[in-house]
């Protein structure tokens, strides 16, 4: 029973680090409508930068600074959003998908760096021995487990509030207006490329952070935990939670992951071992088919957007947004 | 740079410009960046190993070497059907999946979107049927000639270079000289005018799918005889198309061919320079390269 608890927080824990990441997608795409395709890079660079700053110091290594684990979060944070913001400024004035041209490139070229940059990133074996939250607590699994949740919990909180009233802040509105009609926006003399920078960097600090966080709750990271696939499993966890909706984001991310390790858990134990690679292939075939389906039928996810733009707006605003669906735009 | 390292880089350079003609022709026409166009070439590859297969297990003497090639009469024959069917899965794909978006008047990223979903699902699908061991067309070894003083290539090779060499006319050709491909760049420059104007969009649409696909499948085809049969090929290709399709122009067929060939000799050159495990990079310098400079592409105009 105890074993389960913590198994549970444990499983929480790791569902939660993806809602942080995908709290950052939102940011993204939910308000701002930015096609992000190097999610696997940004919160590789993320945990890198978080692991060469708290590991303790190594010979064969650049770092291991060996600093306090909030320093390397802020630190993976920073990082990340120093290249969403190189990359975003490159690319944001011109076409809307050579941002995520340039965002595949930037994963690819990252991948390319965690393997061959041994001195820095440890090469295809990845850094070892990244500390975890509450390590003394090690010993005893439950209290470890309900401690680590219990961190990220907070995290997803502390996270969750301040994007939530940063969207609903003046800027997250011109994010959207931008989003819905970008001459408008243009015509009120709000400059779109200024705020999409600004929302774009911002996603790229929380996946990060997200990346960070994943990477010292899991205590050992290389180049394989960061694959095409991560990208595609986040975007699912926002299209399925619902794009535009911060609790959406968070909803979809422990249920995506829920059926993520459901179903490779029946993968590995119903198929023989030599055919679990194929099976574990068709396990991604279906969720692609079901992104695209999801696009097809119900663009807004299971909770959506909320289509209000102020409070104190309630009761001229419900009418119209519900008689208005949007038809496309997830 | 060796003469050598140059010709190992147009090899490689003519692939990359046939797939990146196929996507600079969807984005010019169906205004999207297409990132299932990647896996257009592993299935046309994985196709025509298939029906290579089969037709060598029911007529033995088509495997046998053709001339100097390492391939039977079965790999020609087989690349047609095999372009037939690629053409048929792009059609499928659009009809299923863009064409419903399109018709609803989705934005451009949800098309781009609903293709990196498709291009996982596709690639994903090919890795369950044939696993991801490679896969080869022929077992025979080829021994590579010396051509000119210093440069060596096995006849394969060279075949492709020509064969490359011809598509790239024969597309340009019919884009500039036929019916179907003045439809084509009138839809490119503005779909509403020329569909009042009498052209049939739809039918346009439908051309650039089997163009795109059909080259898509014979780069697939080349770099499988060349290299090896992958899942993963078509997905390892997808950046260097896109850096070519940008840095030829969006657009221009010409352009992508030559951006192909610049691209090629540029992860030739890093090979030989600086190591074969930053060849994967260089799309992106590229790509940065040119957004940064020169965002049109060499060919293209600014919109």
């Amino acid at each position: 029973m105890l074993d389960l608890v913590a198994y549970g927080a444990f499983f929480l824990t790791i569902a939660l680090t993806y809602a942080v990441i995908c709290l950052g997608l939102n940011v993204q795409w939910g308000q701002t409508g930015l096609f992000n395709v190097g999610i696997a890079g940004f919160v590789a660079v993320g945990a890198y930068t978080s692991a060469i700053l708290t590991t303790p110091a190594t010979a064969d290594r650049f770092g291991g600074f060996d600093l306090p684990i909030i320093v390397g979060w802020i630190g993976g944070g920073l990082a990340t959003a120093f290249v969403t913001f190189l990359l975003g400024a490159l690319t944001l004035r011109l076409r809307s998908d050579y941002l995520a041209i340039a965002t595949f490139g930037a994963a690819v070229v990252i991948q390319l760096c965690m393997l061959n940059l041994v001195p820095l990133t440890g090469g295809p074996f990845g850094i070892g021995f990244i500390p975890r939250p509450f390590g003394a607590l090690a010993g005893n699994a439950l209290a470890f487990g309900l401690a680590n949740f219990a961190v990220i919990a907070v995290l997803v909180l502390v996270v969750y509030l301040v994007l939530e009233r940063l969207v609903r802040s003046p800027w997250g509105r011109v994010l959207r207006a931008i989003r819905e009609d970008e001459t408008a926006a243009r015509g009120l003399g709000k400059n779109p490329v200024r705020y999409r920078l600004e929302a774009f960097a911002i996603g790229g600090f929380v996946m990060g952070l997200g990346g960070a966080a994943q990477a010292h709750f899991i205590g050992f990271i290389a180049p394989d935990n960061y694959l095409p696939i991560l990208t595609f499993q986040v975007w699912a966890m926002l299209i399925v939670g619902g794009s535009g909706n911060m609790r959406g984001a968070i909803l979809g991310a422990v249920l995506v992951w829920g059926i993520w390790a459901v179903s490779g858990s029946v993968v590995s134990s119903v198929f023989p071992a030599d055919q679990q690679a194929r099976a574990a292939a068709l396990q991604i075939v279906l969720i692609g088919v079901a992104l695209c389906a999801v696009l097809l039928i119900r663009p807004r996810g299971i909770l959506g957007e909320v289509r209000i733009v102020s409070r104190h707006l309630l009761r001229d605003a419900r009418p119209k947004a519900s008689a208005k669906e949007r038809p496309d735009h997830a | 740079m060796t003469p050598q390292a140059l010709m190992d880089g147009l090899i490689a350079g003519s692939m990359i410009g046939l797939g990146a003609i196929g996507i600079t022709l969807t984005y010019a026409i169906l205004r999207f960046a297409n990132f299932a166009h990647g896996e257009l070439l592993s299935w046309g590859a994985y196709l025509a190993m298939t029906a290579s297969g089969l037709i060598g297990f029911a007529l033995p003497q088509l495997s046998t070497p053709i001339g100097p090639f390492s391939f039977g009469w079965s790999l020609p024959l087989a690349a047609v059907i095999a372009m037939a069917m690629t053409a048929l899965l792009a059609l499928v794909v659009d009809w299923a999946l863009f064409g419903r978006l399109r018709a609803r008047g989705s934005a451009v990223i949800i098309l781009v979107m609903a293709s990196f979903g498709a291009a996982l699902a596709l690639r994903n699908f090919l890795e369950f049927l044939y696993t991801s061991q490679p896969g080869y067309y022929t077992r025979a070894l080829q021994i590579s000639k010396p051509i000119v003083e210093g440069v060596r290539a096995t006849p394969d090779q060279l075949l492709v270079l020509v064969l490359a060499a011809v598509a790239v006319v024969v597309v340009h050709l019919m884009l500039t000289r036929s019916a179907a491909g003045r439809s084509m760049r009138a839809v490119a420059e503005n779909p509403q005018l020329s569909s009042i104007t009498g052209v049939d969009v739809r039918a346009v649409i439908r051309t650039v799918w089997i163009l795109g696909a059909v080259l898509a499948c014979l780069a697939g085809i080349m770099s499988g005889l060349l290299v090896q049969i992958r899942p993963q090929m078509g997905h390892d290709l997808l950046l260097p198309l896109f850096a070519a399709a940008i840095l030829g122009g969006i657009g221009s067929v010409p352009g992508a061919m030559l951006a192909g060939l610049i691209v090629g000799l540029a992860e030739a050159m890093t090979v030989q320079v600086i190591g074969a495990e930053w060849r994967a990079a260089v799309s992106f310098v590229i790509l940065v390269a040119v957004l940064l400079l020169r965002p049109q592409g060499l060919f293209g105009r600014v919109r």
